[in-house]
């Protein structure tokens, strides 16, 4: 696409260098991503395109993640947790003001935290809220909130995208006009195009280096290959077409940033549907899978091999991948010990994304070689919301399941997997109520042992993070412990 | 009325028969049953289907459309930015479709059987059989990675210039255009194929006009009438059937819209688009009757 910006800030460059304001010779960028926000308040939905526009560069929250993972301070500078660790203090940054020029202080938080956890609360990740039993304001920069019971999780909790301070004043407006506090102003949005910030002057950090950004939505892979080779756009995030990777890689107008997601990609099993309720016959699943193959095949050998629901990225993860290496001789034995020397047919129900439609068709193959006969069939992903994850109608599906730190959902019996290990769920109590790093360590290396050898799931690959940019861009995420993409520190190299 | 009516029955049964819930949809897999019935109730879909219909049709019977489910803004402001768009772009593929088709077919036409002839119609039959998304992606490859004469995509909105904007739509309208000019210019041709062979002709023929002349003042205008059938339809078509070629180029038009919000499960956009569309066909029908009636006067008598 033209630019004249790039020929206006070319212009000024002399301008900016002799004022000795270090500003790089182009100050804007244009980011694609796949999908588009359905609407701009991150509080009152699970879409993750919302969180890829609005966090860390529009919306902040107490707490934040930091491009490894790790939570660091927010909006709050610093917190005290009480000895019993059901108690949070948390001390305000002063001088923090919303995009409308309002302060931000304790009652917003209050506000947030209240509106997050109310009854008729469309947060959702409710979830993350539910342990808290009172916010109260101390004075204008400090907040307490209270828990029900301690929980070593709760200033990870603080830092989701679910969980940003948003104002009273502007919330009417905020699926349209989002106004946070962060370190870029929204400015406008095209619907089904795009979407425009620009830099906050009183941003209470570091001012960013950008000026003006704009976050195109491009669905279609071959549309997003084009606009990145004609270098319409600067940066694409999750590029959805990693068959195109090599190519740009090759290019020196281009840099690829491979990092990983949180995203576990696993055969999802139906534990209560038979055969699959027999431990075996998911052991001989499990055996029966080459995931090498996958991770060649359908993502074209981007993505990590896991043998547990566990980032591998994560100090704390096992590598458990042993637990369930590619072996189809003993997948057979196993079969023929469960009962099913001749097999046995299940379904095989596969959401759109590229990694479950061509995965499950390299899968369906690899099961039949032992036996197994799969039907498979494609859905969409609201059919698969009713069919599969709330109907709990299928026997195998493949799905990622991106949120961080997430192995607390084989602690639900009701959950889709339907697996039921009464171990597993007191494992998870007292981890939720353990501050201490050391303990806690342990029992999430322990946790991940028991589904491991239980073979809950088949746990293919963690889901890889690629970024195709422009190779002057700085400063971008590689992983991507949130869905962000994080602009605070991104700048163009001279 | 009626055809509008029965359309309106028939888009919100299938639409609502669909399986898939907005408002799981909206809130993912981590949500609460509590959140989700909230959400069904801010979104009003906790009422009964009957009911929802006639709040539907009576709001859009006095313009309004509803409100998005997932965008959470007023459906005819979402149409009207993206008509702004699909509109231009399929008058602009017609009229491209049409300067093609209209030489082609005549030429085509007079060299009957002719090496011209041949190669306007196996020329034709490529552009048919090539499907226009493929087309387009070579356009891309060309005009927009190799020549860099256009962007690969997107839109440049008419505040911007028009010069801009009509340049924004130029590779997506060439794209619908050929299988459209195809299809048309064989239309054409066959039209007056079958016109010079009548009587008429004949006799303006003995009468000593030239050929030239007697295509331009008899069989055109007598041909005229299946071509114009073809235009309606083919803008019909074009209005509606744009939605892989605005995925290919991201173009935020009504297909692009249409497209997102049936995998979001926003029922009240889909409904309230499709009907617009069955709306514009008609729309267009009813004017293509009325063409009719101006190029073959007889008609009007019947009318």
């Amino acid at each position: 696409m033209f630019q004249p910006t790039k020929l206006i800030a070319a212009g000024t460059l002399a301008v900016f260098a002799s004022t000795g304001i270090g500003l790089s010779a182009q100050s804007d960028i244009t980011v694609a991503m796949q999908l588009e926000p359905p609407h701009l308040d991150p509080t009152s939905a699970a879409a993750g395109a919302i969180d890829s526009v609005l966090y860390s560069n529009v919306f902040e929250g107490l707490t934040r993640f930091a491009s490894d993972g790790s939570v660091i301070a927010g909006l709050a500078e610093s917190w005290d947790i009480s000895g019993d660790g059901a108690v949070y203090t948390f001390k305000l940054r002063s001088g923090v003001k919303f995009h409308d020029g309002t302060s931000m202080d304790a009652s917003d938080v209050k506000f947030s935290l209240d509106r997050a956890r109310a009854e008729d609360s469309t947060n959702a990740q409710k979830a993350l809220f539910s342990g808290i039993t009172d916010v109260s304001v101390v004075d204008n920069s400090t907040v307490k909130i209270s828990l029900d019971k301690p929980n070593g999780s709760f200033l990870f909790n603080m830092a989701w995208g679910d969980a940003v301070i948003v104002a009273p004043e502007s919330i009417d407006g905020i699926k349209n006009n989002p106004v946070g506090t962060g370190a870029f102003t929204f400015q406008n949005w095209v619907q089904g195009d795009r979407i425009e910030l620009s830099r906050n002057s009183d941003y209470w950090g570091d001012k960013p280096a950008l000026e003006n950004v704009t976050f195109k939505f491009i669905s279609d892979p071959t549309a997003a290959f084009a606009a990145v080779m004609a270098q319409d756009v600067d940066v694409f995030t999750s590029f959805p077409a990693p068959e195109n990777l090599p190519q740009f890689e090759a290019d020196p107008r281009f840099q690829v940033l491979e990092g990983s997601t949180e995203g576990e990609t696993i055969l999802s099993t139906n534990n209560k549907m038979p055969p699959l309720d027999n431990v075996k016959v998911r052991k001989a699943i499990a055996h029966a899978i080459d995931r090498q193959a996958i991770i060649d095949g359908a993502m074209f050998g981007y993505g990590t091999p896991i043998g547990t629901h566990f980032a591998p990225h994560n100090p704390d993860y096992v590598d458990l991948t042993g637990n369930s290496n590619y072996d189809p001789e003993l997948s057979k034995k196993l079969l023929a010990e469960a009962g099913f020397s001749e097999g046995f047919t299940t379904t095989l129900k596969l959401p759109p994304p590229s990694y479950a439609r061509r995965g499950g068709e390299i899968i369906a193959s690899q099961l039949r070689a032992v036996g197994i006969e799969t039907e498979i069939s494609n859905l969409e992903w609201a059919q698969w919301l009713e069919q599969v994850f709330r109907g709990k109608d299928y026997g195998l599906t493949i799905v990622s399941h991106t949120e961080p730190m997430d192995i607390g959902i084989y602690a639900r019996p009701d959950y889709y997997f339907q697996y039921d290990n009464p171990e597993f769920q007191s494992l998870m109590t007292e981890l939720n109520g353990t501050t201490d790093p050391g303990k806690r360590s342990s029992m999430l290396q322990k946790a991940q042992r028991i589904i491991s050898n239980d073979y809950v799931n088949g746990y293919l690959f963690e889901l890889a993070y690629t970024t195709v940019a422009n190779a002057k861009v700085r400063g971008l995420w590689k992983n991507a412990p949130t869905q962000a993409t994080d602009l605070t520190g991104v700048s163009w190299a001279d | 009325m009626v055809s509008l009516c029965l359309a309106s029955v028939i888009i919100f049964t299938i639409v609502e028969i669909a399986p898939g819930d907005p408002a799981s949809f909206m809130l993912g897999i981590n949500a609460q049953e509590d959140t989700i019935a909230a959400l069904r109730a801010e979104l009003g879909l906790d009422q009964d289907k009957l009911s929802r219909y006639f709040s539907w049709i009576s709001g859009m019977l006095q313009g309004d459309f509803g409100t998005s489910y997932t965008y959470r803004s007023p459906i005819s402001n979402m149409i009207a930015d993206r008509i702004w768009v699909s509109l231009p772009l399929a008058l602009y593929a017609l009229v491209i479709s049409t300067l093609i088709a209209f030489p082609a077919g005549i030429y085509a036409a007079t060299q009957r059987g002719k090496v011209g002839d041949v190669a306007v119609m196996g020329a034709t039959q490529f552009g048919i059989a090539i499907p226009n998304f493929w087309f387009a992606m070579i356009l891309v490859v060309i005009f927009a990675l190799k020549l860099r004469w256009f962007s690969a995509g997107g839109f440049v909105e008419w505040e911007n210039g028009i010069f801009q904007s009509i340049k924004s739509l130029t590779l997506p309208a060439i794209a619908l255009a050929l299988p459209q000019a195809s299809i048309l210019s064989r239309v054409m041709r066959s039209a007056l194929i079958e016109t010079l062979s009548e009587d008429y002709i004949r006799t303006a023929r003995a009468k000593g006009f030239g050929k030239r002349a007697v295509i331009w003042r008899h069989a055109l205008r007598n041909a005229l009438i299946p071509v114009l059938t073809i235009i309606g339809l083919q803008f019909s078509f074009l209005l509606a059937g744009a939605i892989i070629i605005e995925q290919v180029f991201f173009l935020p038009g009504l297909g692009r819209l249409v497209f997102q919000a049936i995998t979001q499960r926003d029922l009240i956009v889909v409904e309230s688009v499709v009907m617009l569309l069955v709306f514009a066909v008609i729309t267009v029908n009813f004017i293509v009757d009325i063409t009719y009636a101006i190029v073959d006067p007889r008609l009007r008598r019947r009318v």
